[in-house]
């Protein structure tokens, strides 16, 4: 009797503690849905001039949940090309998820169902991975979702709004919002710096590294997903060979 | 019209196969060394390339996009949340934008 009352008060906890990761995934994930809703209505202007509905703007966001990976596709949509091309392409302007992917597995404790790890999966993107990174400790799967619950109208809808009513907004706004992403990044990246000079001065390098090939010349030409992937690559591979982390913080 | 369709889903399982396959496949957590650093470092060094000089074209003027790349290293460096900093990256380019 008792043990079935303590079995149950047990569930209830839990139940609750679900409720209160969904809960602060949503409340962070609020400057995530603005700042989706902005990018991705610039992103239904570019559908609209590629010839998509806004319904087919709509469900292509809500399925992808990417804006290199779709500004890409789009690219090639509009180029005619033939869908291995497209899926190849698709492939490589989101292999950075692949990277996440990877990283976000270690934030997962091993018990985590398929379930979960599929539903997380439909939406690693830059932001959410930058919240679920921020998150100390093992990122709870409720959280993630909570987040989600945000993220994934917010993008949807501001490509399907974006379709429709093409260049309505006022550009300053556009420009302003435009900056709300970066600032979360920023949010993300900054403070563990305070306390690892390490990570600063990776950090420093990035920006840096970054900024020198988008104005050299020949890497230059590289698109952003492709200079994404290749200084995360190296720059990390290098940060780890020369300074690896010691084992808590990894 | 049914081309448009069939594109759109093609780009989706593609993406999402790119995103859940590591998160499936990875169930223990790695040993290596090399690979736990790679992998603690890859999130600040993505960010980092994608935030500059990104900021600087997306703000509508290279000045707009200055302030608001300082303004939110300085907030973010302060402890101020996602939220917040980024209501200030926004507010300093609207008000970048408006002098």
């Amino acid at each position: 009797m008792s043990e079935g009352i303590l079995r149950n008060a047990k569930k209830a906890s839990a139940g609750s503690e679900g409720l209160r990761q969904m809960r602060e995934g949503i409340r962070d994930a609020v400057p995530v849905m603005t700042g989706y809703f902005a990018v991705s209505f610039a992103l239904g202007i570019t559908m609209k001039r590629a010839g998509l509905t806004p319904w087919q703007g709509f469900w292509m966001s809500l399925l992808n949940n990417a804006s290199a990976g779709e500004y890409a596709g789009l690219a090639m949509i509009t180029a005619g090309a033939p869908i291995w091309e497209l899926a190849l392409m698709t492939l490589i302007a989101n292999a950075r998820y692949l990277l996440m992917s990877c990283a976000l597995s270690q934030k997962l404790a091993p018990k985590v169902s398929v379930g979960s790890r599929l539903a997380i999966g439909f939406d690693v993107t830059d932001e959410l991975f930058g919240l679920a990174v921020a998150r100390p400790g093992k990122l709870d799967p409720h959280y993630y979702c909570g987040a989600m619950l945000l993220a994934l109208p917010g993008w949807a809808l501001g490509t399907m709004t974006g379709v429709a009513a093409g260049q309505a907004l006022p550009q300053v706004l556009v420009d302003a919002l435009g900056v709300a992403l970066y600032g979360m990044f920023l949010a993300v990246i900054i403070p563990p710096c305070r306390k690892d000079r390490v990570l600063g001065g990776l950090v420093a390098l990035s920006f840096a590294a970054s900024f020198a090939c988008s104005v050299l010349p020949l890497l230059k030409t590289l698109s952003g997903g492709t200079r994404t992937i290749l200084l995360t690559v190296i720059l990390s591979a290098l940060a780890a060979w020369k300074m690896p982390v010691k084992e808590e913080n990894a | 019209m049914t081309q448009v369709w069939m594109q759109i889903l093609v780009m989706a399982a593609v993406t999402f196969a790119v995103r859940a396959v590591p998160l499936t496949i990875l169930r223990k957590p790695i040993t290596n060394s090399f690979v736990r650093s790679f992998l603690y470092y890859v999130p600040y060094v993505t960010l980092a390339v994608m935030t500059f000089p990104a900021i600087l074209t997306d703000a509508g003027s290279l000045a707009a996009g200055l302030i608001a790349f300082a303004v939110g290293i300085v907030f973010a460096f302060r402890g101020a949340g996602l939220f917040a900093t980024s209501v200030c990256c926004c507010a300093a380019v609207f008000l970048a934008q408006l002098l």
